[in-house]
């Protein structure tokens, strides 16, 4: 049997289409990986059967010399957070254990008419809350990378910790992410591949286990910008069944990609030389800025003041959101229901959610709770959405100036698992770079840089306009043709 | 001002009365979901993935019970606010799965409007009053529990989570059980003129939380009682006069009333705690992230406002100066949209037959409408097949009577028949010989025949005793057997005797 699995989506699409090999080969080869690698954890459950039915349909349609479609005969990942019709969909939580869903998500919906199939659900952190994949209640996610000289399992980052682990590892092409603050680009950046999180509202939430409504994004995780293109754009449109879903049609990103930033601005925001930043990450975002005016850009100082207070004002918001999104798991519907002998509506509510929900969608619940409560709102949920105005109207006059922003993704490399546990806060640092634009709804990308002297991955992140998924790609490109980031894990799975 | 006074054993007491009335919107599908809202379906027949909470589900806002939001605010003269904004309320219970309503806490779609009652003397309401109205908001409405159908546990029929409420919340400007009852009387009306809710109290699309506080006349507001879910007139009333005098109760005897949620028993006509301020939830409202706030375009606005029919106030108005009706008869009229939507009909069709503008014969018509056929029907009973009164039948009666070709009492007797056994109005006078007569011959004889038989008498009227033309008049219908047409009878007469 050839090995596919080093193929990404362009690649298996276009080599699927020309007759080079078959959809069911690469669905073999792939379904083989997956089942290879159960030491990553990537995977809550696999589904080789659905992956070989849409490679069998790509197939059959290609016989017949019919339209494959953008994803056709490219089998992928499905982050575990999007619901799929009668497979199982946890959102890595005991509360919705064996809960298989009557419908399918938008989203997957879209890439299953684009041609895709699913090779299974991805590990995720429970509910989407972490940034290490440690908060799963199917166990932590590994990181295919090691720490040079180390055995040490390492962080795939989360919350999307199984789409990276997975992709990086070569075990999917390609595979679905949520970005509600940095949970596409961290894992994305600790694992040497690209994510892009589009413009709030270009991919439909419908279907998606909510976390934070205002500020989910969906999008793709795949090893190169062009793949990350094509797959965005099967993924995105609106839906009617989203009321906050963009009404705009999705541009052809893929033919529109262009390294050439002749004429184009890149802002450095001063804001983001944080203490605590790797000395390695800020010379990786020096290489960032010389690689963007290779290609043509002009690099030019933004300020972005308010930046300091966004992670905070982050984990007011989102926890606010959570705690009234999670309260439909209450044992009544679906999913775990804990009935002590004898117990009322009111003691199975508080059996069902305490077995049912892990530490950290707790400690969410909890602050989201306090900070809506009366006599609180104002000092926290009010502050917190003024700052939420104050970051986007940065990013506003920051793009008066330039055209797309340049910064690091992450403050450090991955580290190993284990290692932040006890430190929730440290733990939450990891995405102070990713925030601010999960807060004013931009599109924002990392993409793999370099690797530091423990021959782990670091990203750079692109941040564009609003609607300018096409400005964030082309700069991506940018940095992906000079970086030459060629690494990969070795395998040890 | 309201007189209505609670007497103490202290002095007088005056009730302060506000009312929350939550409407059901008149939809064929919910608030935010596409489930239908058909009342009395089985059990979680009418949920929809997005009703019942599944995981990823999102809501998406109906136009059309938005639309009948803004159509009831213009009804009430309220401002129309073009931005408004989706909150959830957090709470738990079987009822909800969300775990949250989504209603319109701070920014609600309809801001300050009024509702005028009128006076009404016999139900203690000495003058017209205007009652200011806060504001309507839309929300969803929560699902059912049943305790009666497990020894053990209960039951949940989510079939009417997630249908279009309004809440319309009145100021504390009412003064007495009686307003509160227009009051409630006036808004269903205004409800149904507008289409928005079918103002069914029994099905529960329209139920009250009333609150009631008592003060000595002219001080400060006192603390106030909510009761919840009322889902009568009578009940609405019941509670504020159970209320209002077990608050005066706790003052005289030197309590304080509690501010706090209570339940009434309609059964025993009283209410009781359902739980106090101190159990009060902490609902943690806050902007529904879903949804993106609502914001009204003029041409929509402009819709809204073009479609609203003619409104109880105007067309009671219009039936008194241009149709000419008398207040009691406008006002019977125009209560209720089933009772003016067969009036109009009636009074189309009766101007149409007797080729008369309707104002000529607008009184006429009334008055058949609520009084004549009513009374008709009433005394048929369950013999009446209301299905044979048409406008068409009720029409060709009054045309009949407004001829003179029949009497009110032959218009009676012909309508009864059409109600028992159907049929042509006119071939039923014609068959079964219900026309009075007109033909002067006929008549003239009789009269000289009596003219003649009472000699005595007509020299007496015509020395003076005007009242013995009703004798006359008497024996001269007697002699016709009733069916002399009256006014041919009197003409006949006054030229005989006076001439």
């Amino acid at each position: 049997m050839t090995d596919f699995t080093q193929l990404g989506v362009k690649d298996i699409r276009d080599g699927v289409a020309g007759g080079d090999f078959t959809a069911r080969e690469v669905a073999e080869s792939f379904n083989a990986a997956v089942a290879a690698a159960a030491e990553l954890n990537a995977f809550i459950v696999t589904t080789p059967d659905h992956a070989l039915a849409a490679a069998d349909a790509t197939d059959a349609k290609r016989a017949k010399g019919e339209d494959l479609g953008k994803m056709g005969g490219v089998p992928i990942g499905m982050k575990d957070l999007f619901a799929t019709k009668g497979v199982q969909t946890t959102a890595a939580s005991h509360i919705l254990e064996g809960f298989k869903p009557e419908y399918e998500s938008t989203v997957s919906q879209n890439l299953w008419d684009a041609g895709a199939g699913m090779l299974g659900k991805l590990n995720l952190d429970q509910f989407a809350m972490g940034s290490s994949n440690e908060t799963s209640y199917f166990g932590n996610v590994s990181s295919p990378w090691k720490k040079d000289g180390t055995n040490a399992a390492m962080s795939p980052g989360g919350s999307s910790g199984g789409s990276s682990s997975a992709v990086a590892a070569r075990i999917a092409p390609a595979a679905t992410g949520t970005d509600t603050g940095g949970s596409i680009r961290q894992p994305a950046a600790f694992t040497g591949i690209c994510g892009i999180k589009p413009t709030y509202g270009r991919c439909s939430r419908w279907g998606v286990v909510a976390f934070a409504s205002s500020l989910d994004q969906a999008g793709p995780m795949a090893r190169s910008v062009e793949d990350c293109a094509i797959m965005l754009e099967a993924m995105a449109g609106f839906d009617p069944k989203d009321a906050t879903s963009l009404q705009m049609d999705v541009p052809n990103w893929e033919a529109a990609l262009s390294a050439d930033l002749k004429g184009k601005k890149v802002g450095i925001p001063k804001e983001y030389r944080m203490d605590g930043t790797d000395q390695a990450i800020l010379d990786s975002w020096e290489q960032g800025k010389a690689m963007l005016r290779d290609a043509g850009a002009e690099i030019v100082d933004v300020s972005l003041p308010h930046t300091k207070y966004a992670l905070p004002a982050y984990y007011i918001i989102a926890p606010a959101e959570a705690s009234s999104n999670l309260a439909r798991y209450d044992g009544v519907r679906y999913g775990l229901r804990d009935l002590p002998d004898g117990a009322g509506l009111q003691d199975m509510y508080a059996a069902t959610r305490a077995a049912g929900f892990g530490d950290e969608v707790k400690r969410r619940v909890l602050i989201g709770t306090y900070v809506l409560s009366a006599g609180f709102y104002d000092a926290y949920y009010t502050q917190a959405q003024k700052i939420r105005t104050l970051v986007a109207q940065d990013f506003e006059k920051a793009f008066a100036e330039c055209d797309v922003i340049l910064a690091p993704t992450t403050p450090t490399a991955s580290f190993p698992l284990g290692s932040l546990n006890e430190d929730p806060l440290t733990m939450y640092l990891n995405d102070v770079f990713a925030v601010p634009a999960s807060l004013a709804g931009l599109p924002a990308m990392s993409v793999p840089a370099m690797v530091n002297s423990d021959g782990l991955p670091l990203g750079l992140q692109l941040v564009g306009k609003p609607f300018d998924e096409q400005g964030v790609l082309n700069a991506g490109l940018a940095i992906q043709q000079r970086a030459g980031f060629e690494a990969q894990p070795e395998k040890w799975w | 001002m309201s007189t209505y006074r609670i007497q103490g054993a202290t002095g007088e007491w005056e009730v302060v009365i506000g009312l929350e009335v939550h409407a059901q919107v008149t939809s064929n599908a919910k608030l935010f979901s596409g489930a239908s809202t058909a009342f009395g379906a089985e059990p979680n027949t009418q949920v929809s993935l997005v009703d019942a909470a599944m995981p990823g589900m999102l809501p998406v806002p109906n136009q059309e019970c938005i639309r009948q939001a803004v159509r009831t605010g213009m009804a009430i003269e309220a401002q129309i606010n073009k931005w408004s904004r989706f909150d959830r309320k957090n709470y738990f219970y079987a009822d909800l799965p969300q775990g949250y309503q989504i209603s319109q806490l701070y920014h609600p779609i309809v801001g300050e409007g009024v509702l005028h009652i009128e006076a009404d003397e016999k139900a203690g309401i000495p003058e017209d009053k205007v009652i200011g109205i806060e504001r309507i908001h839309v929300e969803q409405d929560a699902g059912k529990l049943m305790h009666d159908q497990h020894p053990t546990m209960s039951y949940v029929d989510l079939n009417r989570v997630g249908i279009a409420l309004m809440e319309i919340v009145s100021k504390p400007d009412m003064r007495s059980p009686a307003e509160a009852g227009a009051y409630v009387r006036k808004l269903r009306s205004i409800l149904r003129y507008v289409g928005s809710c079918d103002g069914n109290m029994e099905e529960g699309s329209m139920r009250a939380d009333v609150n009631v506080s008592v003060r000595r006349p002219g001080e400060e507001f006192g603390t106030r009682t909510e009761t919840k879910n009322v889902n009568s007139v009578r009940f609405v009333m019941q509670v504020i006069e159970y209320e209002a005098n077990r608050q005066v109760d706790v003052l005289e005897n030197g309590g304080t009333v509690d501010q706090e949620t209570r339940l009434f028993d309609p059964g025993t006509g009283t209410t009781r705690t359902m739980r106090s301020k101190e159990d009060a939830h902490d609902y943690r409202y806050f902007p529904d992230p879903d949804l993106l706030p609502l914001e009204l375009e003029d041409s929509f606005i402009e819709e809204c406002r073009a479609s609203l029919p003619e409104l109880p106030d105007a067309k009671r108005a219009r039936y008194e100066n241009e149709l000419g009706l008398t207040p009691y008869n406008a006002r019977e009229l125009t209560a209720e949209v089933e009772t003016f939507g067969r009036f109009e009909t009636l009074l189309a069709a009766t101007a149409a037959k007797i080729g008369k503008p309707e104002a000529k014969v607008a009184t006429q018509v009334a008055n058949w409408a609520l009084s004549v056929a009513p009374g008709v029907v009433k005394s048929l009973g369950d013999d009446a097949n209301m299905a044979n009164a048409t406008a068409e039948a009720q029409a060709s009666i009054l045309a009949m009577q407004d001829k003179g070709e029949i009497s009110g009492g032959q218009a009676k007797e012909i309508y009864e028949i059409v109600l028992k056994e159907g049929g042509e109005p006119e071939a039923i006078a014609d068959e079964r010989g219900l026309k009075q007569v007109s033909d002067t011959g006929a008549i003239e004889a009789k009269i000289d025949e009596i003219i003649a038989a009472n000699e005595d008498k007509v020299a007496e009227y015509r020395g003076g005793k005007d009242k013995l033309f009703g004798f006359f008049v008497g024996q001269t219908m007697k002699a016709m057997q009733g069916k002399a047409n009256p006014a041919v009878v009197n003409q006949l007469l006054k030229a005989k005797l006076d001439g």
